[in-house]
């Protein structure tokens, strides 16, 4: 039989690791976006509060911080509730793991979007305010869909990287791509078929990432010239 | 805020042995985590060098194979590829039948530190590749102008050339390989994060514990950014590296 009959249970747990990632990838683009505005426009207050994020974020393990958020987020609730004299909350594993997915990478994603938003020439921002634009205005025409442009290579690079880290999830007891097959290995003995099997689909799913990638950058870098040695 | 102040000093009170060096038994923590990383991180830049020579090749049959490599290793999560070594290769037929194989791979350490070489090799080799494909071309004209050979040219003027153009991204991925050092305690490789766990166990201090063990990893970080950016400010220096 096809998979000792575990063929349905992997495509739920493909499908688990798809949605897992793509809310994350969500939550982590919102965090990039105000992370990155906090370091480059705040005051001094935001620009710590952000600068301290990126930092302490992507100098761990995004495994010791899977471990000590997920865990974290429902002590610290349990706290709020028994000082509040509530019943316990229970919170949807799903959720805590896109939240905690979500912080650890939308640091990754503060600063490629940093570096994006400092690569678009500061004339053309003059130039948006010579003609009279609002600050709001010079943001949302020139600013920010240039800024995309340029973060799209850092962009897809992180999807990628954020993309394999859901692998992780199955330590803190989420039923991914890993946890089934890694069940089904040891249900039927034969680890090695089952792991190579989620290795192919990780590599099914990065390399259709890429090539989706690949033709965005194309189509985006439309009118760019590029320089031929 | 006090109290998690307090399960901080306990934690480190009870487990401080165990987190740099020695959990009674055997070496563990900080010790072990530095050992996989420097051992697979060395043996990674080593067999890096000529493979990355390979990649570059216009011969299909000679960088089709890297290439190859790269992309699977590349395109798999460091967990698949440490569970099909460390649980899956042990269980094939043929390796339980040959004891010089069987040896090798029931060691939680020898799995770790291969999976971790064979994953930092595949990205190792693609930015020396992309650096040695950047090489300015005036260099090359003026090694082949000089005639000399192409081993000559690639150990006098594309490998130093490359390389140390490379080391910018290259320490990010040493950096990336520390925080991949983190999984060993999955094949029981007893790493910093191992002790976390065990102290977690031992004490329910799960903030204290985990928190403790981001500390250490911080720790190592910083000290890696700040010793390869004393190395790009001399290596670099012709570039007029102005960072600082």
């Amino acid at each position: 039989m096809f998979l000792h009959g575990y063929g349905g249970q992997i495509l739920d747990g493909t499908l688990e690791t798809i949605k897992l990632a793509l809310l994350s990838l969500l939550v982590a683009f919102l965090l990039g976006l105000i992370g990155a505005s906090a370091k480059l426009f705040g005051n001094l207050l935001f620009k710590g509060i952000a600068q301290a994020y990126t930092t302490l974020v992507r100098s761990v393990p995004d495994l010791v911080l899977m471990l000590l958020i997920f865990f974290s987020i429902q002590m610290g609730l349990n706290n709020i509730t028994d000082a509040l004299g509530l019943p316990m909350l229970e919170i949807d594993p799903f959720i805590a793991g896109v939240l905690t997915i979500g912080f650890i990478y939308g640091a990754y994603f503060a600063e490629t979007f940093r570096g994006a938003f400092l690569a678009v020439p500061k004339g053309q921002l003059e130039a948006g305010k010579a003609f009279g634009m609002s600050d709001w205005q010079v943001f949302s025409r020139i600013l920010f869909p240039q800024m995309m442009r340029f973060a799209l290579p850092g962009i897809g690079n992180n999807w990628l990287v954020l993309l394999k880290a859901t692998a992780l999830v199955s330590i803190i007891g989420l039923s991914d791509l890993v946890q089934v097959t890694q069940t089904a290995g040891r249900a039927t003995a034969s680890m090695f078929l089952f792991i190579s099997v989620a290795g192919l689909i990780y590599l099914a799913l990065t390399t259709v990432s890429s090539i989706v990638l690949w033709w965005l950058e194309k189509k985006y870098s439309v009118g760019v010239r590029e320089a031929h040695l | 805020m006090i109290e998690s102040f307090e399960n901080f000093l306990t934690i480190i009170n009870e487990y401080w042995e165990p987190f740099l060096y020695w959990d009674g038994t055997q070496f563990s923590g900080l010790a072990v985590t530095l050992w996989i990383l420097t051992l697979s991180v060395v043996l990674g830049f080593v067999l890096a060098l000529p493979l990355s020579v390979m990649r570059v090749s216009k011969n299909k049959f000679i960088s089709g194979p890297v290439w190859f490599f790269s992309w699977v290793f590349r395109g798999t999560p460091f967990y698949v590829q440490l569970l099909l070594i460390y649980s899956g290769i042990v269980g094939l037929e043929f390796v339980r039948d040959t004891p010089l194989l069987y040896t090798f791979f029931i060691s939680g350490y020898n799995c770790v530190v291969l999976a971790l070489l064979l994953n930092t090799l595949a990205y190792t080799i693609e930015i020396f590749a992309g650096y040695i494909k950047a090489t300015p071309y005036g260099e090359l004209d003026a090694a082949r102008a000089y005639g000399m050979s192409r081993w000559k040219m690639y150990t006098r003027i594309i490998l130093p050339s490359a390389l140390r153009r490379a080391l910018p991204a290259y320490s990010n991925e040493v950096i990336l390989m520390l925080h991949a050092t983190s999984l060993a305690f999955t094949a029981t490789v007893p790493d910093i994060l191992k002790v976390a766990r065990d102290a977690n166990a031992a004490t329910y201090l799960t903030f204290a514990s985990y928190g403790t063990a981001a500390l250490l990893y911080m720790s190592i970080s910083f000290v890696l950014v700040w010793a390869f950016r004393r190395v790009e400010r001399r290596a670099l220096a012709f570039l007029a590296y102005e960072n600082n």
